[in-house]
């Protein structure tokens, strides 16, 4: 009973919250809902019994994703009142549900044959996370590696791109020597 | 009133046609990179609810390992937007014609 409360509950709020992030104009909306609807999300984790899973959620999605996405909007003007595209909207719909009748397809696909089979069953006596852990150290090491050297490649990635001309600070410049820096940042870019 | 695997997949399918919507209707890049986050969350609660109702620990791997794709995708995502927006001044979609043939 009080499972289908909650799970009705927390589905009418993350709908409701993706929509406004897929629909408003203001960047700071989107953000702040997108948030939201990232903490709803782990409740369903919490419902399923994914405990680790939905503590990984909060911190890395609404601490750390979220913070990134703030920090790269303080580069962009995102006061600006964007003109989406007004292209037809019945088109935009016809293909978004055709989208989604794919997926229920590929998700009932395996649940229909009867070849399923569970590969790393539930460990009998262990919280969810220590099943996890044993789980990801054992059959998932391989893997995991390779995501800890990629999540390090995408961090160099990102200071590359990002910090170029980064050790200049604005805030400590005189008014002078900002439109003497912008003028020869344009002749470069010229 | 028993909550089932078809109600998690019916959700995650909602939530992802949510996202699909966002993809298609955007021009703002970085509201693109939102569509995007929501549509690996979608999957996200499909593989949990999966893993949940089949006993089965390897849906919150996978779930794992995408929270992962998505963290360093937004890292590398983002570097290129700035550069892109330092040196062009915007983040229109339309704008990135500079590739055209």
């Amino acid at each position: 009973m009080f499972e289908a409360i909650a799970f009705y509950l927390f589905s009418i709020l993350t709908a409701v919250m993706f929509y406004i992030t897929v629909t408003t104009k203001q960047a700071l909306f989107a953000l702040t809902a997108l948030a939201a609807g990232m903490i709803f999300i782990s409740a369903f984790f919490f419902i399923l019994g994914a405990d680790f899973l939905g503590v990984v959620q909060i911190i890395v999605y609404t601490g750390a994703v979220m913070a990134l996405y703030a920090f790269g909007m303080m580069f962009f003007d995102t006061t600006r009142e964007l003109k989406e595209r007004s292209g037809s909207s019945l088109i935009t719909a016809g293909l978004s549900i055709l989208s989604a009748v794919f997926v229920v397809l590929i998700f009932v696909a395996p649940i229909v044959s009867t070849k399923i089979q569970v590969t790393a069953p539930l460990i009998a006596g262990a919280t969810n996370s220590q099943s996890v852990g044993m789980v990801l150290f054992t059959k998932y090491l391989v893997p995991f590696e390779l995501a800890a050297v990629m999540l390090l490649v995408a961090m160099i990635a990102g200071i590359v791109l990002a910090g170029k001309k980064m050790d200049r600070s604005l805030t400590l410049m005189a008014e002078e020597e900002i439109m003497i820096a912008e003028e020869a940042n344009r002749k470069v870019l010229l | 009133m028993e909550i089932g695997l078809t109600h998690y997949l019916v959700l995650s399918t909602v939530l992802f046609s949510i996202g699909l919507l966002g993809v298609m209707r955007r021009k703002n890049l970085l509201m693109l990179f939102f569509a995007t986050e929501i549509l690996l969350n979608a999957v996200n609660v499909g593989f949990a609810a999966i893993s949940h109702y089949y006993n089965d620990l390897t849906g919150q791997m996978f779930a794992f390992f995408i929270i992962a794709i998505a963290a360093s995708e937004v890292a590398v995502g983002l570097g290129l937007l700035i550069a892109w927006y330092k040196r062009h001044g915007n983040i229109n979609l339309d704008a990135m014609s500079s590739m055209r043939g």
